[in-house]
């Protein structure tokens, strides 16, 4: 199973197992990875998963408008690399991907 | 001790923990399941796009991490206020310092929905069986034009399914929602093949061996249908607290701050009326309202303050449509249109006097953000700027003064 590396606002890293067609919100909230609030389950639909994709810059899908739009609204920094973690499914392709988690959510 | 756990129950739990509760924690849960996230149920479970390991919310060993003793399967039959003790079902008896009721709501039942291929949608294992039951059926009649119906009978309508929606009232969504979205949505299902039947009641079902063959409406008329889902609300489940003397009337009735008439005892989510400021009791049924009351919770008992105060919100998904609402539209006296209606692609804001009280947003996630924002600050644009889609409504708030 592809590995992800999540760094937690601390500064912690965790190293999860992710199913391949998860999300990566789903296996770390489900993990108890600190940093994700995911108040809406996923449904793109709170911008509290915001997470900064630090790795595989070129393999991982381009977000989508509805995406994008909520993006805007997070409340940490926004940056190049800022994506909904909800919105990002696991791939083979994105075996050892780095996923850096913003100091809050809401 | 916390008595639910769902959305509002867990948060209470990790709440707690946050705010630097060093206790024992227990969390008693009805269902078998760890705690779930449930807007996706109707949604990508249904669709099959998610399995259920993926809505579970936190594993158990994240839990035991934070020392939450989470026990499933587990029913409650009374609780003693006076001797701070909850009753197991099993006979157990375990005491509290302090109680946190998050005992959630049940789908409202329709009788004579007995049958088999009758289904309520509410819980996991609920949607579990509609999912089976859907690989059989091509005739679905949806009972009930509010979101859980809708969201259900769009993805329905994504399977292929013939699919019927009966409602009450002459409108969808019209407890929630204002008229013009009413009407924008019942275009939006009428296009993509659902047959409405608006101001219809339903008089009974017609059954052939104990499984459903159609459903009968109050003039007379039956439309067949092989799975039949009833949408037609929740009941909070306040009978424990009634029980035990707290105070309940649409649901256990809790301050701001989640406080209910015990001392000892506090509530938070879908069980919950909240009093307002005005007298007036307010129930929401949101995911919102189960994060915001459940903090509130937990910030009392660590004699904190941090009342839910927020302008409420909530959205649901239908087809490729995301209805964003934040604030009311109920007591509007002028409402202006942001965006364009035919596309589904707008907002409506909605106005009493001066002063902005609530938007519905369609795919206008900017909008609706910026809502929460103007809402919560306080900030009034006016129906011209509202109306004028090269207006940046972020211009009229400080982003770093969130509310949260």
């Amino acid at each position: 199973m592809p590995k992800v590396t999540y760094i937690e606002p601390s500064g912690n890293e965790v190293v999860i197992d992710v199913p391949v067609g998860w999300s990566l919100m789903q296996a770390a909230t489900s993990n108890g990875v600190e940093g994700i609030e995911a108040e809406c389950g996923g449904s793109c639909a709170c911008a509290t998963c915001h997470c900064y994709i630090e790795s595989h810059a070129d393999q991982v899908p381009a977000a989508e408008q509805g995406e994008r739009d909520m993006l805007q609204n997070a409340v940490a920094e926004i940056r190049a690399n800022s994506r909904l973690s909800c919105q990002i499914k696991m791939s083979d392709q994105l075996a050892g991907l780095v996923v850096r988690l913003p100091e809050s959510q809401i | 001790m916390i008595v639910g756990a769902g959305q509002a129950g867990l948060q209470a739990a990790e709440a707690l923990r946050a705010e630097g509760w060093q206790g024992d924690l227990m969390v008693l849960g009805e269902e078998p399941h760890a705690p779930y996230h449930r807007p996706p149920l109707s949604k990508a479970y249904l669709m099959g796009e998610s399995s259920a390991e993926q809505l579970t919310m936190r594993g158990p060993e994240a839990l035991a991490r934070k020392a939450i003793d989470l026990r499933t399967g587990c029913r409650v039959k009374r609780i003693d206020c006076a001797e701070r003790i909850v009753h197991l079902d099993q006979g157990d008896r375990l005491a509290y310092d302090h109680l946190v009721l998050a005992t959630g709501a049940r789908a409202r039942p329709l009788a004579g929905a007995e049958l088999r291929g009758v289904f309520v949608l509410r819980t996991l294992d609920d949607c579990t069986q509609i999912a089976q039951a859907m690989q059989q059926a091509n005739e679905i009649v949806v009972i009930g034009g509010g979101f859980i119906g809708l969201e259900f009978a769009a993805v329905a309508r994504k399977k292929g399914k013939s699919v019927t929606v009966i409602e009450a009232a002459d409108r969808l969504m019209a407890r929630a929602v204002s008229g013009p979205i009413s009407e924008i949505y019942a275009r939006l299902h009428v296009e993509r093949g659902v047959t409405l039947r608006l101001a219809s009641t339903v008089a009974g079902f017609t059954e052939s061996a104990g499984q459903v063959t159609g459903v009968m409406l109050g003039d007379g008329s039956t439309v067949r249908a092989e799975l039949v889902v009833v949408g037609i609300g929740i009941l909070p489940n306040q009978e424990l607290a009634a029980a035990a003397g707290i105070a309940c009337e649409s649901g256990v009735i809790v301050d701001a701050s989640g406080r209910s008439s015990d001392p000892f005892v506090f509530a938070c989510g879908d069980c919950t009326a909240m009093r307002l400021a005005n007298g007036s009791l307010r129930r929401l049924e949101s995911v919102q309202n189960a994060i915001e009351q459940a903090k509130a919770c937990a910030a009392t008992i660590m004699d904190k303050n941090r009342p839910f105060i927020a302008a409420p919100w909530f959205w649901s998904d239908q087809y490729d449509v995301k209805l964003q609402m934040v604030g009311t539209s109920s007591g509007h006296d002028a409402s202006v249109i942001r965006g364009d209606t035919s596309t589904y692609k707008c907002s409506i804001f909605y106005f009493q006097g001066p002063k902005l009280i609530g938007i519905d947003s369609l795919n206008r996630p900017q909008d609706h953000m910026a809502g929460r924002r103007l809402l919560d600050q306080g900030v009034d644009p006016t129906p011209q700027q509202a109306a004028d889609e090269s207006f940046a409504l972020n211009r009229l708030f400080q982003p770093e003064a969130t509310v949260t």
